[in-house]
């Protein structure tokens, strides 16, 4: 058992893999001799070469493209994106080739790889370091979606997501990186995908979020959890494909639900969860669906950034309010 | 026909500060060399202050320009006011003779999105961060000026890293079928954080990149503040002209961490960047000038204390700037804030933590 932030769970995960299968290849910038600007890939290039541990010309759409291209080849190439700021470039590889490989050749050739990524707000970065993009992911058919909330989770998913026979755009919560320790086995022992995580039963009312936000949450909880509120806490995890079986479970229970994240409100992931809860369980709400999200607004600089972020003061009302609307 | 090709290096100023012969007919002006210094020294002294007020926790992260100052200085220099200068992240060292003011600089690297509403250089781009991204702004920008029949152009700086990325080799076709009036600047500083020139490509210059795109490509010395200068007026008349666009290729060296988040001992030898200390550019124009009896420890005492004073002004400036408040995130959304944000605005009010504790 080791005590692990959330990015040395992600660089366990990756030596653990790279150990366990030869086909485990590490592509991006600066991930060699810097070990990645966060450090979750220190380490591996002393230990499995430069011919697996590969530094990239600055160029995320080749980094993405050249991981279909070794992945449809039989390698698992997980590919790191600095920040997701820069990752746009790559969805045109995600969403043109990676997601429809497998579909458009019956299955001939498959695309296995994981894109990589600190994401979210919060840790007073420069412009652009900050952006929160699961939601255009997750608009894709045929990619996988997953962001872990905790260091025990971000080992077993991450392991998970490299053994997925499918394209995985993994995205790691910058401001978690290093927020917290965690003890867990480094055992190989990966966490289901297409699963969310009870992480505490409620009674009153479901809080659903992912990533960053998850924290948040959690602490939400807590203050009202002082107030005789109970709410059930569920970390979605794998935003595609949606576990929507747990969280349906949870809202029939409690007839509430507030769902929180960081990326901008509007189209965001937290949209697609209400429209299903009001699709499968509206008789069983007692009050209306409510989001707490990020503004629809660009991601501020430094000075805003807590103005912008999801608070738990924020979370706690809108509980609060659903209590009382019902 | 023939599709060989020769990439000349361009350096008048030896890093000893000896002028070549030819360039020493060229007849610099005294004014012009001690401008040069003192743009470039003024450079140094802000950058020494914003990395000190960073480890102070004063300042975010910020991208420091030690040993490059040659390259911004040296291709502003040789801009008219209307040209345009779309920059990246690096190029303070430009925008400071841009009239781009230092307390603007410490407030961008602040997290205050002010620090990019210049009072002068009205027309300029703001710092580009996702890299080579930009190099299409000045083209694009260089064509408005083309098809207004302006006689302006357009100066974009790149690092030599971000030449390998999509979007450089994109817009620089586009320049070369547009004949833009653009010049672009490849700030060759041997390292993109940590992946070293040899890493990014494997052409034997940058420059040449030009070459597949039917545009001019040079090499100079980009330590060398007169190539840079030379290099970057020629190109910049050429612009104007409707000749064209161009490729300087500046080769430089990153003194300094790649930002202050950045720790380069980590992949990179302290003999090289002793090594490269040597060939740095502020030395090297002082050595020339004093040679000539331009220069001399008075004057140095003298501007060393004028740039330290206009540095101190500035960080009084920055720190006595008040954040804003959290409306300032919805007024420069849109044109007009659309009706159905106000109830986004509300909330953000509602929550806003610093109101509601009293303290940012
Ligand atoms: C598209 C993009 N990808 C990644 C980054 C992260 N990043 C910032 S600077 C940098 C290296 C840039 O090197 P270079 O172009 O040589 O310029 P320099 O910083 O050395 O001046 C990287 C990878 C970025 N800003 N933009």
């Amino acid at each position: 058992m080791a005590e692990l932030t959330l990015v040395e769970a992600v660089n366990r995960a990756l030596t653990h893999e790279m150990e366990r299968d030869e086909d485990v290849i590490v592509l991006g910038e600066d991930v060699g001799v810097n070990g990645g600007v966060f450090r979750a890939t220190n380490g591996l290039l002393s230990r499995f070469g430069g011919d697996r541990v590969l530094d990239t010309p600055l160029a995320e759409g080749a980094i993405a493209g050249a991981a279909v291209g070794m992945a449809a080849m039989g390698l698992k190439p997980v590919a790191e994106i600095q920040f997701s700021g820069f990752i746009y470039p790559t969805i045109d590889q995600i969403v043109n080739h990676a997601s429809r490989l497998r579909n458009r050749t019956c299955g001939r050739l498959t695309c296995p790889l994981v894109l990589r990524s600190p994401c979210g707000a919060g840790i007073h970065a420069p412009e652009h370091h900050s952006e929160s993009p699961e939601a255009m992911f997750a608009h894709i058919p045929g990619v996988r979606v997953v962001i872990p909330s905790s260091p025990a989770r971000a080992y077993g998913l991450l392991l998970a997501s490299i053994r997925d026979p499918d394209p995985v755009v993994f995205l790691e919560p910058t401001r978690l990186y290093r927020l917290f320790r965690e003890e867990f086995a480094d055992d190989g022992e990966a966490l289901p995908l297409d699963t969310c995580f009870v992480l505490r039963e409620g009674k009153d009312a479901t809080l659903v979020s992912w990533g960053a936000a998850t924290h948040e949450a959690t602490a939400a909880a807590d203050a009202l959890a002082r107030e005789g509120i109970y709410a059930e806490l569920i970390d979605v995890a794998t935003l595609k494909p949606l576990d929507f079986e747990t969280i349906l479970r949870s809202v029939q229970k409690t007839g509430r639900c507030v769902i929180v994240h960081e990326a901008p409100k509007t189209g965001g992931f937290g949209a697609e969860i209400a429209a299903r809860i009001c699709e499968q369980a509206i008789y069983s709400l007692l009050a209306p669906i409510s989001r707490v999200a990020g503004y629809d607004v660009v991601v501020p600089l430094s000075r805003l950034e807590k103005q912008f972020m999801p608070s738990v003061e924020r979370i706690a009302s809108a509980v609060r309010t659903v209590m009382e609307n019902s | 026909m023939s599709v060989g090709f020769r990439i000349d290096y361009l350096q008048l100023l030896s890093p000893s500060g000896e002028l070549r012969e030819a360039a020493e007919e060229a007849g610099w002006n005294a004014d012009v060399l001690r401008s040069l210094y003192q743009a470039m020294t003024r450079t140094r002294v802000f950058d020494a202050k914003a990395v000190a007020l960073q480890r102070t926790g004063q300042l975010g992260t910020f991208a420091s320009a030690l040993g490059q100052e040659a390259i911004g200085v040296g291709t502003a220099y040789a801009m008219h006011p209307d040209d345009l200068l779309v920059p990246s992240y690096r190029d303070h060292a430009a925008q400071l003779l841009r009239g781009v003011t230092m307390a603007e600089i410490l407030l961008y690297w602040g997290g205050d999105e002010r620090g990019s509403d210049f009072k002068n250089a009205r027309r300029d781009f703001p710092n580009c961060v996702p890299v080579a991204t930009q190099v299409a702004h000045a083209v694009g920008a260089a064509y408005a000026f083309r098809l207004r029949k302006e006689k302006r152009a357009v100066v974009c700086f790149i690092g030599d890293g971000g030449t390998g990325n999509g979007a450089f080799y994109e817009a620089l076709n586009m320049a070369g079928v547009w004949k833009a009036p653009v010049v672009i600047v490849i700030n060759n500083n041997g390292w993109a954080i940590s992946t070293p020139r040899a890493r990014e490509c494997a052409a034997e210059t940058l420059a040449q990149k030009a070459f597949g795109a039917g545009v001019e490509g040079r090499q100079i010395d980009g330590n060398d503040v007169l190539s840079v200068y030379k290099a970057a007026q020629q190109a910049l008349e050429k612009a104007r002209e409707g000749d064209g666009p161009t490729l300087i290729e500046a080769v430089s060296y990153r003194l300094g961490d790649h930002t202050t988040a950045d720790d380069a001992t980590r992949y990179r030898s302290p003999d090289e960047v002793k090594e490269a200390w040597t060939r740095e550019p502020i030395g090297r124009l002082r050595a020339f000038l004093a040679g000539k009896r331009l220069w001399d420890k008075e004057k140095e005492d003298a501007l060393q204390r004028r740039c330290a004073r206009e540095v101190e002004e500035a960080v009084a400036t920055y720190a006595s700037t008040p954040p804003r408040g959290c409306e300032a995130m919805f007024d420069y959304l849109f044109h007009s804030l659309p009706a159905s944000m106000k109830d986004q605005l509300e909330e953000a009010r509602r929550f806003d933590p610093v109101r509601r504790n009293g303290h940012g």
